[in-house]
C-alpha cells in the first residue's frame, strides 16, 4: 500500500535537513583543501581533519537507513570515496585500515599474515596484480592515480551524461557509524595516523554519536583532539520524529488504515519505554497492516470512496454474512425500525446498499474527525499542565477510545479555555482557521462553521482594538468584572467556547460508534505485543509447565504423556537452591513409570532403568541448556537452579 | 673542532633553541663512513624538536636513511617493506608473509653484499614505544642490528615516554640516550617570533606574542599548538590597527583588546570545544550578532528510553551500594538493623571516592523491578536495552567467561550524569536509595525522611530544620518546598552538594 512507501519517504525527508548541513560542510572542507594557499595565515595554522560529529540519539537501528541515505547523497553529489565502518568489524587498527581501504578502493586489500593466509588461494588466481599494502601511502598513490584520470566518475553514474559533477579533486570521507564503540586506542591510532597524510590526501571524517558529543572528550585525549576540527550536527529528537511519522499517517484522512486505541497505545509504548526507535514502529505498522488485510476479509472495503463502493456492490453472501455479524452493524441493526431490521437481515442486496451508503458516511466521519481534533489540541495544548495531553497523540488515543466530552479532563479543559486571555485565544483561533482552511474538501457545513469562527475572532478583534484606545479602559473593564457584569469580549469567549464544544461533540465520536468501523480499524493489540515484545522467558516456561500451547496434539498423534523434560522442569520447581540429583531421578523415575501405568512401587529394589535413567540425563541436560540449572562444585552430585520461584 | 661540528652554524640557523642537542647528535653520527654507534634512544615531550632536529640533520648532511612511524605499521611486514625499499630501493624484495625478523635480517644481509654501505645508514623509528606491542624479539633486534647485519647502520629510536619503560629484559643492548627537554618561555618566544606575518613588523609579531605566551604558557607549551593559537587569533589582535584605532606603538591598547579574547580562546578553541574554523567565522562577525557558540561538552543531555534510564538509575545504585543493603532499601518489611553498626567501617567512605563496583545481571534486574513504578514484563527488549546501553558506553561488562550464566556489568556514569536523567521526570524517587553514609543517617531523622523526595532534599533536611535547603539559601534561587506528590531535584545545587559531603 501507498502507506508503507510514504512512511519510508517521510522518514528520509526528516532528515534531509540535517544531511544538507553536512553536505555543505564536506564540500567547503573539500573546497578549503585545495585552495589552501601559500598565505601567511594557512602556512601557520596546524592542519586539522575536518571532522563532523553527527548527534543521532540513542535510537541504534535507525541509524542505519541514516547512512544509507547519507553515503548515497555523498557518492551522488560529491564523491565517489566514501568509506563507512563500523566499530564491530574494526577491532584492532589493522582491520580499521584494511576495511577504509578495502572500502575506498574496491579491491582486496592485503594484511599479510594470517587471515590473508586462509584467502591466499582463489585471490591470487582471480587478481594478483590488484593486492595493495595496508597503509595509508597505498591509498595515497592510489588516490593520486584515480583523480589524475579527470574527470573522476560517479561508480554510480557511469552511464548518465553528468561526469563533470565532482570537483576536480573529490574529498575522501571516512564515517564511523557508531563511535562510542570503537575502543579509543585504534581511533586515536587512525587518526594520528591520517594526520600525517593530510597534506596529499583530502580526507573528511563523519562520527555518528549516539549519545553525546562530550564522548568525542572522553575517547581521545587533547593531543589527539586537537589534530580534528570538530563542527557539530544533530538529528531531530526521535519524539519529534514521531510525531510527525503520526502526524502524517494517522491524523488525516488520506489513509483508510486505522489502529485502535489500544493498538496505537502499545507501539507507542513500544517507542518510548524501550527503544526510541522509529524503524521499529513503521515495522510494527507494517505487521499490522499485514495482519488487518490478512485476518479481516472485509478489509477489501479498506480502501478510496469510489473503489470502495465498487467492492461493495460485489460482496459475496459470505462477505454479506460477515458485515451482519460486524459488532458495529449489530448495533446498527438494533437502531433501526422493524421494517427495515427485517430487511437488513434477511436481503443481501439491501445490505449492500446500505453498506455503501455506511462506508459514505464513515469516509465522511473521518474527513470531519481529523479537522475538529487538531483544532481541540490547538485550544488544549496551551493550556497549564496539559489536561488533555501535550501530544497530539495523546488526544487521539483519548478521543478514539471513549466520547472525549465525558471525561473529567476535558471539562476541567473547557473550564481553562474560558479563562483564557485575549491574545492567547485569538492566536488559538486563528490557527484552528488555518487547520480548517487547510482542509478545503469540506462540505457546506464545514464552511459555515470555518466561518462562523472567523466572525468570532472579528469580533473578538473589534471590540478589542477599541479596547486598545488607553489604559484606562481596562481598568474600566476590570471594574466590570468585580461587578460581575460580563464584558462583551467575555461573552464572546463563551460562545466561542461553546461552539467549540459543540464542534467537539458532533465531531469526536470514538470510531466504534461508527458502523462498519472494524473494516477500518486494526484492533487486535494482543498479536502486536506478541510479536513486537516478545516474552522469551515466559514462553519457555509457559512450554514447560503446559506443553500442550505448544503441541497442539488435537490429532492426537503426538503421546499424550508429558515430556521428559517438562517432569524434570515440575519437579526441579520444588527444590531449593541447591538439588539432589539422585533425589530428582528417583522422583523423575517415580513420576515417569506412573505415567507408563505401571505402579511406580513395583520399581525393584530401588533401581532405575538404565532407559529412563538415560532420559533422565538427557532432560537435565537440556535443562541446563536452557538456562536453568547449572553444575556446582559446591556440593557433590548437586546442580545449582539459577531461577527463583517455585511452583 | 673536529669536522663534524663545521656544519653546526647552519644547523643552529635551522634549528634555533637546539644547540646542544644537535652538537650531541652531530658528534654521535660521526664521519659518514665511520661505523657509528648501533642505536640511540631520543625522548622528550610532544613537540620538543624531536623528529624535526633528527631529521633535519639527516637531511641536510644528506646522509642515507628511512623514517618509519610506527604507528602507521599495522603489520611487521609493513615496517620491514618499508625499511627496505627504502634504504635499497629494490622492487624485488621478496619477504614472505607474515615475515620475522630473521626473514627481514637475512633479506637485508642479501641485498647488504650487493649494495654495501659507503656512509652509515639511519633507520629512524618514530612512536617507538609502539614496537614494545608488536613482537617481543623486535625491540632487542633493532637495537643490534649493526651487530645481527654486519653492516654500517645505526637505528634512532624516537619516543615521548623514557627508556625505563622499555627495557626489555635483561641482556639486551643499551641504546644510547638523549634527551631532548621542553622548551622554555623565552625560548618559545624566539621561535614563535620567527614566522612573523609579512604584513606587519617583527617587532609587532615579537609582543603579540609575548602576549599569548603570557595567557597560554600556563597551560600549553606544546610549540605546535601555540603557533597555530597565535595564527588563529593574530587578525583579532590587528584589528584595531587595521580600523586605524590604534598604532603599532599603542602596546597597552593592543593588549587590552586581545587579552580577554585569548581567555576566551583557552576556555574554547583551545580545548577543540569549538572548531577552528568556527572560531574564525565569529571573529569575522560583528559582536552583537554572534550568539554564543555552545561548546561540545555543553551538549551533555541524553535522551533515553523510560525503561533504560531506570535500568541505568538501577545499575548505578547497584554499583555503588553494598550488596548487603539491598534488602533494607528495597524489600518492604526488612528485619530490622541497628542503625549504629548497620554499616562497617570500611564502608563509611564514601562510596563514590571508591568508583563503581561490578555487579551480576540478576541484582540489575532485582533493584530495577522495585525501583520502576509499574509491573514490567521481563520481555526481551528489557534485556536488549541493557546491551545497547553496553554499547553506549554507559555500562560496561566485566569479566569475559561465563557471558552466558551471569554477565557482570559496572555502572560507568556519574552521579551527576544520573541525577540529569533522573530530573528528566519523575525518575528520581528511585534515586532516593543511595547509601551513602550521611543520606542513610538522615533518612532516621524524623525532618529528613520525607517519602518521596530526593536524596537531596533528604540531605538538605536536618541541617536547614525544615523544608528550606541552606543550599538554595545560599545561592538564592526560590524553590518551593517539594509537594507530596511532585518530588523535585535541585539539579544545580553541586557546591552545597560538596559542602555537605
Amino acid at each position: 500500500s501507498g502507506l508503507n512507501h510514504y512512511a519510508i519517504s517521510l522518514q528520509e525527508d526528516l532528515n534531509k535537513k540535517m544531511l544538507d548541513g553536512l553536505l555543505e560542510f564536506v564540500k567547503k572542507s573539500a573546497a578549503s583543501f585545495w585552495c589552501r594557499d601559500d598565505d601567511w595565515m594557512s602556512r601557520m595554522r596546524a592542519s586539522e581533519i575536518p571532522t563532523a560529529a553527527l548527534v543521532l540519539g540513542v535510537n541504534m537501528p535507525d541509524h542505519t537507513i541514516t547512512f544509507e541515505s547519507m553515503t548515497e547523497l555523498l557518492h551522488d553529489s560529491l564523491t565517489p570515496f566514501v568509506a563507512s565502518v563500523q566499530a564491530k568489524e574494526c577491532t584492532a587498527m589493522k582491520q580499521l585500515m584494511q576495511k577504509v581501504l578495502q572500502r575506498l578502493m574496491g579491491t582486496n586489500v592485503m594484511v599479510d599474515e594470517d587471515e590473508a593466509e586462509a584467502d591466499l588461494g582463489f585471490h591470487t588466481r582471480d587478481c594478483p596484480q590488484k593486492r595493495v599494502n595496508c597503509s595509508l601511502s597505498a591509498l595515497c598513490d592510489w588516490y593520486q592515480s584515480a583523480t589524475k584520470k579527470s574527470p573522476v566518475k560517479s561508480p554510480r553514474k557511469r552511464l548518465s551524461s553528468s561526469q563533470s559533477e565532482f570537483l576536480q579533486s573529490p574529498p575522501v570521507v571516512v564515517i564511523f557509524r557508531d563511535l562510542e564503540a570503537f575502543s579509543p586506542q585504534v581511533l586515536q591510532d587512525f587518526i594520528l595516523v591520517c594526520s600525517q597524510y593530510v597534506h596529499q590526501l583530502p580526507l573528511v571524517f563523519i562520527f555518528g554519536i549516539a549519545t553525546s558529543p562530550s564522548t568525542i572528550q572522553r575517547m581521545l585525549p587533547h593531543s589527539v583532539s586537537s589534530l580534528l576540527c570538530i563542527e557539530l550536527f544533530q538529528s531531530l529528537s526521535c519524539t519529534q520524529h514521531l510525531a510527525t511519522i503520526i502526524d502524517k499517517l494517522f491524523l488525516t484522512s488520506k489513509f483508510h488504515f486505522k489502529f485502535s486505541a489500544k493498538v496505537l497505545q502499545v507501539l507507542v509504548g513500544i517507542f518510548l519505554y524501550h527503544d526510541f526507535s522509529v524503524c521499529n514502529f513503521i515495522k510494527g505498522l507494517q505487521l499490522s497492516l499485514l495482519e488487518h488485510f490478512h485476518s479481516q476479509p472485509l478489509s477489501v472495503l479498506c480502501c478510496h470512496k469510489q473503489e470502495a463502493l465498487v467492492h461493495a456492490q460485489q460482496l459475496n453472501d459470505r462477505d454479506v454474512e460477515r458485515i451482519q455479524q460486524l459488532p458495529s452493524f449489530m448495533r446498527y441493526v438494533e437502531e433501526q425500525v422493524p421494517e427495515e431490521q427485517v430487511q437488513l437481515l434477511t436481503s443481501s442486496e439491501h445490505v449492500k446498499g446500505v453498506c455503501q451508503k455506511l462506508l459514505k458516511s464513515l469516509h465522511k466521519y473521518h474527513k470531519n474527525f481529523y479537522p475538529a481534533l487538531r483544532c481541540l489540541h490547538v485550544l488544549t495544548s496551551i493550556l497549564p499542565k496539559y489536561p488533555l495531553g501535550k501530544q497530539i497523540r495523546e488526544l487521539y488515543v483519548l478521543c478514539l477510545e471513549k466520547k472525549v466530552w465525558e471525561t473529567q479532563e476535558y471539562d476541567s479543559a473547557m473550564q481553562l479555555i474560558r479563562m483564557l486571555a485575549k491574545d492567547e485565544l485569538v492566536t488559538c483561533l486563528q490557527k484552528c482557521v488555518e487547520i480548517l482552511t487547510f482542509c478545503k474538501s469540506k462540505k457546506l457545513k464545514k464552511y459555515t462553521l470555518y466561518a462562523s469562527t472567523i466572525k468570532c475572532i472579528n469580533h473578538l478583534h473589534h471590540p478589542y482594538s477599541s479596547f486598545n484606545y488607553s489604559f484606562q479602559t481596562l481598568l474600566e473593564m476590570k471594574e466590570c468584572r468585580r461587578t460581575r457584569r460580563k464584558t462583551p469580549y467575555e461573552i464572546l469567549r463563551n460562545a466561542v467556547v461553546d461552539y467549540i464544544d459543540n464542534l467537539v461533540k458532533t465531531h469526536l465520536y470514538p470510531p466504534e460508534s461508527q458502523p462498519l468501523y472494524e473494516v477500518w480499524y486494526y484492533s487486535s493489540s494482543g498479536t502486536v505485543r506478541r510479536h513486537l515484545n516478545a516474552t522469551p522467558r515466559t514462553s519457555i516456561q509457559t512450554a514447560l509447565s503446559h506443553p500442550y500451547c505448544y503441541l497442539q496434539n488435537d490429532s492426537g498423534i503426538i503421546s499424550s504423556a508429558a515430556p521428559d523434560i517438562c517432569i524434570i522442569y515440575k519437579l526441579h520447581l520444588e527444590c531449593g537452591r541447591l538439588i539432589n540429583l539422585y533425589d530428582w531421578l528417583e522422583a523423575y523415575a517415580t513420576v515417569a513409570t506412573a505415567a507408563e501405568g505401571k505402579d511406580p512401587s513395583a520399581i525393584e529394589g530401588g533401581k532405575v532403568d538404565e532407559l529412563k535413567h538415560a532420559r533422565f540425563i538427557r532432560a537435565v541436560s537440556e535443562l541446563e541448556f536452557l538456562g536453568f540449572v547449572k553444575s556446582t562444585k559446591q556440593k557433590t552430585d548437586h546442580v545449582a537452579r539459577l531461577t527463583w520461584g517455585g511452583c | 673542532m673536529p669536522d663534524q661540528l663545521e656544519h653546526l652554524p647552519r644547523l643552529t640557523h635551522l634549528l634555533p633553541c637546539r644547540e646542544a642537542q644537535i652538537k650531541t647528535l652531530l658528534l654521535l653520527l660521526g664521519e659518514p663512513e665511520h661505523y657509528s654507534y648501533p642505536s640511540i634512544f631520543i625522548y622528550g615531550h610532544r613537540a620538543s624538536g624531536k623528529s624535526h632536529v633528527t631529521l633535519t640533520l639527516l637531511k641536510e648532511l644528506k646522509m642515507p636513511h628511512v623514517v618509519v612511524n610506527c604507528v602507521e605499521c599495522v603489520s611487521l611486514g609493513l615496517l620491514f617493506e618499508h625499511v627496505l625499499l627504502s634504504l635499497f630501493g629494490s622492487s624485488h624484495t621478496s619477504l614472505p608473509r607474515g615475515p620475522s625478523l630473521s626473514d627481514f635480517v637475512r633479506l637485508y644481509r642479501q641485498l647488504c653484499s650487493e649494495d654495501p654501505a659507503k656512509q652509515t645508514r639511519y633507520i629512524v623509528l618514530d612512536h617507538a614505544e609502539l614496537l614494545r606491542d608488536m613482537s617481543a624479539n623486535l625491540l632487542p633486534g633493532f637495537l643490534r642490528l649493526q651487530e645481527l647485519v654486519e653492516d654500517n647502520v645505526t637505528v634512532i629510536f624516537l619516543s615521548e615516554i623514557v627508556w625505563d619503560k622499555f627495557r626489555p629484559n635483561t641482556g639486551c643492548f643499551e641504546p644510547l640516550l638523549l634527551h631532548f627537554p621542553d622548551y622554555s618561555k623565552v625560548e618559545l618566544q624566539q621561535i614563535l617570533a620567527q614566522d612573523s606575518c609579512p604584513s606587519y613588523s617583527p617587532e609587532l609579531y615579537s609582543s603579540y606574542i609575548s602576549i599569548l605566551l603570557g595567557v597560554f604558557y600556563s597551560v600549553c607549551r606544546d610549540l605546535r599548538e601555540l603557533r597555530h593559537l597565535a595564527a588563529l587569533n593574530f587578525p583579532k589582535f590587528c584589528e584595531p590597527l587595521e580600523k586605524g584605532e590604534a598604532k603599532e606603538s599603542d602596546a597597552h591598547k593592543l593588549w587590552r583588546n586581545i587579552e580577554p579574547h585569548l581567555k576566551k580562546a583557552m576556555q574554547t578553541v583551545y580545548l577543540r570545544e569549538v572548531s577552528s574554523v568556527q572560531w574564525e567565522e565569529q571573529q569575522q562577525k560583528e559582536e552583537k550578532e554572534v550568539g554564543e557558540l555552545r561548546g561540545l561538552s555543553a551538549y551533555t543531555h541524553v535522551e533515553l528510553p523510560y525503561y533504560s534510564k531506570f535500568l541505568l538509575i538501577a545499575a548505578y545504585l547497584a554499583s555503588y551500594n553494598p550488596a548487603r543493603t539491598d534488602r533494607r532499601f528495597f524489600l518492604k518489611n526488612h528485619g530490622r538493623i541497628k542503625k549504629t553498626n548497620f554499616l562497617k567501617k570500611h564502608e563509611k567512605t564514601s562510596n563514590h571516592l571508591l568508583g563503581p563496583k561490578p555487579f551480576p545481571l540478576d541484582r540489575l534486574l532485582a533493584i530495577f523491578y522495585s525501583v520502576v513504578d509499574s509491573r514490567v514484563a521481563p520481555t526481551a527488549s528489557i534485556f536488549s536495552q541493557i546491551s545497547s546501553l553496553v554499547t553506549l558506553q554507559l555500562l560496561t561488562q566485566v569479566g569475559h567467561d561465563d557471558q552466558l550464566d551471569s554477565p557482570k556489568y559496572k555502572c560507568a556514569v556519574s552521579l551527576g550524569f544520573v541525577r540529569a536523567i533522573a530530573s528528566d521526570d519523575l525518575h528520581q524517587h528511585a534515586l532516593r536509595w543511595t547509601a551513602d553514609h550521611r543520606t542513610l543517617h538522615l533518612r532516621h531523622h524524623p525532618v529528613g525522611s520525607h517519602p518521596t523526595s530526593c536524596c537531596l532534599w533528604v540531605r538538605c533536611g536536618p541541617r536547614a530544620a525544615v523544608w528550606e535547603p541552606v543550599c538554595v539559601q545560599r545561592r538564592g534561587i526560590p524553590r518551593q518546598p517539594p509537594a507530596l506528590d511532585q518530588p523535585q531535584l535541585c539539579v544545580d545545587c553541586a557546591p552545597a552538594w560538596h559542602w555537605l559531603r
